[in-house]
């Protein structure tokens, strides 16, 4: 890990931070802003529209809830999983290959970590600030029912830091805009099947599993308990499966620093 | 003498590169034209519609929302299509202004792509429907008209799109329009619940897009949802206006865009 | 002490060799060139010396550390210049600088001055508050020139600084350089433009294909590998070539290019008249001195800029 290491870091990824929050201060607010909505207009679509023909449906314990409020805490996780994941990727891979802003900051006394943890502290403070505004609706539509949903912030941003080491690990292997497509083609399915607009359980036993394999689920499912305050031992298991992901993320993403920055 | 191919058949010279150009992201294509059929029909189709246990316009969900489900991701296609690719054409890898070195009018590079999209758009549709009939999620020989429905209601959709896009120099805007346009569409035009069902003042979305438009004819073919003959002329009168509008103004854009 | 030492520097890309085994050493306030055609290698060399290209085999200390190993602490003490302008797109002209002077870790008032003195310099003072898609090319060159003095760098790299440039950009950067070069500073250029490297250059090597063929001062360099003068003949296309075995006994040395035939010796203007007075009138003609691009064809056969 040392030897891994040197070269790569001088301390200074708040500066990257600075320049991102210069550079939103410029343009970029309506970006982000539409970021904030897109999980809103789910949860109204769907809430609203699917809400009436489904009516409720059973929650983490067993007792009903709306569908709206079902689907909710599932939107939230999935948010947090997009920004992260295009942040990640897509983000990344454009400004080392076209917008060449990585090139510049590599060419000063930053290193590769710096560029790397201050994507990351950025990107993660964007789905801070998503993530309190989603919540925010949530209440205001009547859709939370526990002082427990105020842990969904930070869960959130535990999501995102497992996606987002995720996904810069990945791009480190990525040479082309066609490969990157693969993270949509992942994140699609994922979404759609992982519990976010009904149970699983609809699904045979296989299929079940290997949904339950996937990232996603857990967050959505952590979710959901935290929406009601409900905690189990499978609480543990999900917050247990992102501490793993974002951990051993971030050492595949130490160990391919060099590939992804440079060449 | 020399432009007298060009002029008459440029269009297709410009259709003939994209296509070749679609080559390059050909197993993504492949990936998702297969893929999204199975993933949507089996999530929303048979997931969602186990939650809805009541009938939807007198049949089933699956037969409800799967005509429409065909449209939206044609439709969502023909957005893609027409937006980072054009963008790129004119900004980025530049192709358009390349081209217009040569005889190749304006409008014919908009042609050129409305005839490649389209072409790729009738493959991905055809495959859907049948993908859609090993579902049972349509009866019946005649739902293949949903087919040329979706492309319609893709190509209106594209043209449009295509056009706005060639005037705007800004990844910004593009991504506003993801969010703000085809997000929104996708969500609120009638696709998973019937447009009634969403409050009056919603409603509005549904009637402006392409897609919802779409999606009733569909439904009109597919499940024979009684839509009244002035209603159906409404929509398909509304596609033909965005397809041959959009085109009109893509030809104005392209134009300026090229010829400064 | 040399502030640049290399020692069979390599640099391989999969199967092809941009950097094949180089070697040489740049000291303290010296203006080194790296010349040669594009592919040449000079900005993979660049890159290395930076520590954001990795070396393939091969030794290399820039003041006294490894970039590789220690990128960020070798960088804190090197301004660069890259070959195509990445300034950031999403700031203002002022912001790029104090962004950029962030970066090296400057305290922000520290930042503040110096971004006033070096609009200054770069002549920006007046677009300090413009978007950098408005600037000109020769003021995003200089913008990029002066966003890299942001940390009082000892060694300056420039690659290609004045590719895509007007006449009278290219003369105001140079004069830039200069200064920067009276105050001690190290520079280190690569160029394809032979009067850019006799401008700017004490010392230069000419690389080809990865390697070094030949170093010098310009004027070694030509006095070694060409002759005082050069006579460019013209005969059209088609007897340039059948002309060649004539000329060539006329001269120290004769070269034909696709368009024109070049003849070295030391009297330019004598070996004209030869050539009129044996009737092989050529179509056009120009008596000119030596320069570095006679060297490189000499050296690698090969035009500079083809």
């Amino acid at each position: 890990m040392r030897a891994a290491l040197s070269g790569l870091s001088s301390g200074r990824s708040w500066a990257v931070v600075e320049r991102a929050l210069r550079a939103i201060g410029r343009m970029n607010w309506l970006v982000i802003l539409t970021g904030f909505f897109e999980p809103v207009l789910y949860l109204l679509a769907m809430g609203l529209g699917m809400g009436g023909m489904i009516g409720s449906i059973p929650g983490p314990d067993g007792r009903p809830m709306s569908y709206a409020a079902y689907i909710a805490p599932a939107l939230m996780a999935s948010s947090a999983m997009n920004g992260a994941l295009i942040d990640s990727t897509f983000n990344v891979f454009f400004k080392i290959r076209f917008s060449k802003l990585y090139e510049t900051m590599l060419s000063t006394s930053l290193g590769p970590a710096d560029v790397a943890i201050g994507e990351i502290v950025m990107a993660l403070l964007r789905g801070a600030l998503y993530a309190l505004g989603f919540l925010g609706v949530m209440g205001t539509m009547g859709l939370v029912t526990s002082w427990w949903a105020l842990a969904m912030i930070p869960v959130a941003l535990l999501i995102a830091f497992g996606f987002a080491a995720l996904g810069m690990a990945t791009t480190s292997f990525m040479r082309t805009f066609q490969q990157l497509d693969l993270v949509f083609l992942v994140m699609l399915p994922m979404f759609l099947l992982s519990s976010t607009l009904f149970p699983i359980t609809v699904f045979p036993p296989v299929v079940q599993w290997l949904i339950m394999a996937l990232p996603l689920w857990h967050g959505i499912e952590l979710m959901r308990q935290l929406s009601v305050g409900i905690l189990t031992p499978m609480t543990f298991v999900h917050v247990g499966y992102f501490v793993v992901l974002g951990v051993v993320g971030a050492i595949a993403v130490t160990l391919r620093l060099r590939k992804l920055f440079l060449r | 003498m020399k432009a007298l191919k060009p002029r008459r058949f440029g269009w297709w010279y410009v259709a003939e590169w994209r296509l070749r150009g679609m080559r390059s992201y050909r197993w993504t294509i492949l990936l998702m034209t297969l893929g999204n059929p199975v993933l949507y029909l089996a999530a929303m189709g048979i997931g969602l519609g186990a939650l809805v246990r009541v009938d939807v316009a007198g049949v089933s969900y699956l037969h409800f929302v799967a005509p429409a489900l065909l449209v939206s991701t044609t439709v969502a296609e023909g957005f893609n299509e027409a937006s980072w690719p054009v963008m790129s054409g004119f900004r980025w890898q530049k192709f358009y202004l390349g081209m217009s070195a040569t005889p190749l009018a304006p409008v014919q590079l908009a042609m050129g792509e409305s005839v490649a999209v389209s072409l790729r758009l009738w493959v991905q549709s055809f495959t859907f429907w049948l993908i859609g009939l090993a579902f049972g999620a349509f009866d019946g020989l005649v739902s293949i008209l949903i087919v040329p429905i979706a492309v319609g209601a893709a190509m209106a959709t594209h043209a449009v799109v295509m056009a706005y896009v060639a005037t705007i120099d800004n990844d910004v805007v593009m991504t506003f329009m993801y969010r703000m346009i085809m997000m929104p569409m996708f969500l609120f035009a009638g696709t998973f619940y019937p447009l009634e069902t969403m409050p009056v003042f919603l409603q509005w979305i549904g009637w402006i897009s392409p897609m919802w438009h779409g999606s009733q004819l569909a439904r009109v073919v597919a499940i024979g949802l009684p839509e009244p003959g002035w209603l159906i002329a409404c929509h398909v009168g509304f596609l033909a206006v965005w397809t041959i509008g959009g085109l009109l103004w893509a030809r104005r854009t392209f134009t300026k865009r090229v010829v400064v | 002490m040399a502030v640049i030492e290399a020692k069979d520097l390599t640099k391989r890309f999969g199967e092809f060799t941009a950097v094949d085994g180089i070697s040489f050493e740049v000291a303290p306030g010296e203006s080194f060139g790296l010349l040669g055609p594009n592919g040449a290698g000079k900005s993979t060399t660049m890159r290395m010396i930076g520590g954001t290209g990795l070396r393939t085999s091969g030794s290399l200390s820039v003041l006294g550390m490894d970039p590789e190993r220690q990128g960020p602490e070798v960088r804190a003490s090197l301004g660069v210049v890259p070959q195509s302008d990445n300034l950031d797109t999403e700031l203002l002209v002022r912001d790029n600088l104090i962004v950029y002077g962030r970066y090296f870790g400057l305290p922000m008032r520290e930042v503040k001055a110096k971004t006033e003195t070096l609009l200054e310099f770069a002549q920006l003072v007046e677009k300090a508050n413009a978007k950098v898609d408005d600037l000109s090319g020769g003021m995003k060159r200089r913008l990029t020139i002066a966003r890299a003095l942001i940390n009082d760098p000892s060694i300056i790299l420039l690659d290609e600084p004045t590719t895509g440039l007007d006449p009278q950009a290219r003369h105001i950067l140079w004069d830039r350089l200069f200064r920067l070069k009276e105050q001690g500073v190290t520079l280190v250029v690569t160029t394809h433009f032979m009067d850019e490297a006799e401008q700017l250059c004490d010392r230069l090597v000419v690389m080809d294909q990865g390697r070094i063929v030949a170093e010098g001062s310009p004027a070694a360099l030509i006095r070694q590998y060409s002759t005082r003068e050069v006579t460019e003949l013209r005969f059209g296309a088609s007897r340039n070539e059948a002309l060649l075995a004539e000329l060539a006994s006329l001269a120290v040395r004769a070269e034909a290019l696709p368009d024109r035939v070049l003849l070295y010796s030391d009297d330019g203007e004598a070996l004209l008249e030869e050539v009129n007075r044996r009737g092989l009138h050529p179509l056009t003609s120009l008596v000119r001195r030596s320069s570095l691009e006679d060297v490189f064809l000499r050296l690698t056969g090969r035009s500079l800029i083809e």
